[in-house]
């Protein structure tokens, strides 16, 4: 299971990663991996809409499941990757690159010390199973 | 089939609840309701049985006794002989939905032709497997249009012209959702066309829902109200007769985003009133959040054409509260009917039944509206159906009418007190000339005494 060091995780298999105040958002390779094949991706805020920690950003459907993609952070929306639905294959394929869902300037960066690190998520991927 | 539990099935389940007897499941109902005495008359033998219910039967007065000139959403049409032989066939006669695609290909196929024929005819590019009839597809896109916004759109501009039962469904299916209603409640003056619905459309609108034709048989040109309706971001349902589009321009022509409709006209007996036909299409951006079934094609393993359901991520079962509905029963054994019934006019034969419908309305409706005291409410262009000033109260004159073995029109003044004194009027290709003759001269002493 890929786990990068460099990001930080939620409970709900997201990931964000921080850029100053900058963090761009997905699902992790354990997340697709429990989805199986991702045949349909819906990002469900617009740029420059306000968005809180926990809010619905996105939904996903794969062959056997729908799942929704929660905000790690709150703030605003500042980009949303177009290409996705259109590719959503790069969610199985490439969940930590090319797969970014959306990018949020962090209106409260101390959200952040609530997430995980990679060695604290890959613990409680190995609990949960 | 059903396979009642055995005895020993039955007493496994009693230990493993550790429970001794059945009965002791029922021990919190009062022992006096435990059992009460039905008292039932004897048991009667399957002659005896077959002859009251014959004689019941008797009692009712249908559409092969009397001239009916009664629609108001419910037509009687002409069923060829060979929709109700094809539907029993033993293969086909099954309430459930085919999960097991390698032991449903026909009746996948037949819904996959049904979804086809609708789409063809609506002018749309997806259609769903059904709903249970025309009220409840119109509660499901007024869903459907609510989870298209996220929600962030409540606001539903409904035609005042839209079937008052359609209406009372969107009502009865969304008493928690925060959506509002608007249109319906006077705001908008009946004799006015669809122009009078673009004031109450705002960015808050999430869809705007019409008949075509309307209620009353109006037909309505709705391309200046999809402009109003798109320009404000909204979506644009149309339910619609589907013998009428037989003959009229497909909603989807004119900008309809949902077509909605009822598919009763298409083969499926009057039956008091149902099962009917919940008929549901859209275009394909907005095929994700449809509720109900969708039969999609396919090749199996050796490259050969199959069918099997599809995009079913959209159902409650999977998506389960983020469901657009949680229904996602289909009216399987109607659709079929709809689908042979549809197969054995073909595109002609539609047109044909359609125009007959059409022009005889319209004959009945200037022999009527020549009579004293009768008047047409409507100037405009109309389908099979139209709306009669009466010089009496409606009931008198059907009870008049009955004593003729004719079933008169609607009272319209049950729905719109503003219209009392109202009959709308149906006719289809089963009027003959002598029918409307009849009609004509019953009313004609209606209105002379």
């Amino acid at each position: 299971m890929n786990i990068p060091k460099d990001l930080k995780y939620t409970e709900n298999d997201e990931w964000i990663k921080v850029d100053g105040k900058i963090g761009t958002i997905g699902i992790t390779d354990h997340a697709q991996d429990q989805l199986s094949d991702i045949v349909y991706v819906e990002i469900v805020v617009s740029e420059d809409e306000e968005i809180s920690q926990g809010d619905s950003c996105a939904t996903l459907e794969s062959v056997k499941a729908a799942a929704d993609v929660y905000a790690p952070v709150s703030g605003k929306v500042i980009a949303i990757n177009d290409e996705l639905p259109d590719t959503p294959e790069v969610v199985n394929s490439d969940p930590y690159g090319k797969a970014w869902m959306l990018k949020i300037e962090l209106s409260d960066p101390s959200e952040l010390d609530g997430l995980m690190d990679a060695a604290a998520y890959e613990a409680s991927i190995a609990d949960a199973e | 089939m059903f396979i009642p539990h055995t005895d020993a099935e039955r007493e496994a389940m009693l230990q493993t609840i550790g429970v001794t007897l059945v009965e002791e499941l029922f021990k919190d109902v009062p022992a006096a309701h435990r059992f009460p005495d039905l008292n039932l008359p004897p048991g009667l033998t399957e002659m005896e049985a077959m002859a009251e219910m014959q004689g019941l039967a008797g009692v009712n007065e249908t559409v092969r006794d009397l001239v009916s000139f009664l629609g108001a959403g419910a037509y009687n049409h002409y069923i060829p002989a060979a929709v109700d032989a094809i539907i029993r066939r033993g293969e086909f006669l099954t309430a459930y939905t085919p999960y097991q695609p390698e032991l449903s290909q026909g009746t996948l196929r037949a819904i996959f032709d049904y979804q086809s024929s609708i789409a063809a005819l609506t002018g749309m590019e997806a259609c769903n497997a059904s709903h249970y009839d025309g009220a409840t597809a119109v509660a499901e896109a007024v869903s459907m249009a609510v989870a298209n916004f996220r929600g962030k759109r409540t606001k539903i501009v409904i035609s005042p012209a839209l079937h008052p039962h359609y209406r009372a469904t969107v009502r009865t299916y969304n008493p928690g959702n925060a959506i509002t209603l608007v249109g319906d409640s006077s705001e908008v003056d009946l004799e006015s066309g669809p122009e009078a619905l673009i004031p109450l459309i705002d960015a808050h609108t999430a869809l705007v829902v019409v008949q075509y034709p309307d209620f009353f048989g109006r037909i309505f040109d709705y391309s200046a109200l999809a402009e109003a309706t798109h320009a404000a971001g909204a979506l644009l349902a149309v339910a619609v007769n589907p013998m009428a589009l037989g003959m009229l321009t497909p909603p989807g022509d004119f900008g309809a985003d949902i077509v909605t409709g009822e598919g009763q006209p298409l083969g499926i007996p009057l039956s008091y009133g149902g099962p009917y036909l919940g008929l549901f299409a859209t275009r394909k951006d907005y095929v994700r959040k449809m509720a109900g079934r969708l039969v999609g094609e396919t090749v199996d393993k050796d490259g050969k054409r199959a069918y099997v359901l599809t995009l079913t991520a959209r159902e409650q079962h999977i998506r389960r509260e983020k469901a657009t509905s949680n229904i996602c029963t289909n009216q399987g054994l109607i659709a079929l009917a709809a689908t042979v019934y549809l197969s054995l006019l073909g595109k002609g034969g539609l047109k044909e039944v359609s125009e007959l419908c059409y022009h005889k309305a319209h004959f009945a409706a200037s022999q009527i509206a020549a009579l004293p005291g009768f008047e047409l409410w409507h100037q405009g262009p109309f389908y099979h159906e139209f709306v009669v000033r009466c010089p009496r109260p409606v009931k008198e004159i059907n009870e008049h009418l009955l004593e003729h073995d004719v079933l008169g029109g609607y009272d319209l003044g049950q729905d719109y007190p503003e219209l009392k004194d109202h009959m709308l009027i149906a006719v289809t290709e089963m009027n003959s000339r002598e029918d409307i003759d009849l009609l004509v001269d019953v009313l004609a002493e209606v209105s002379d005494d």
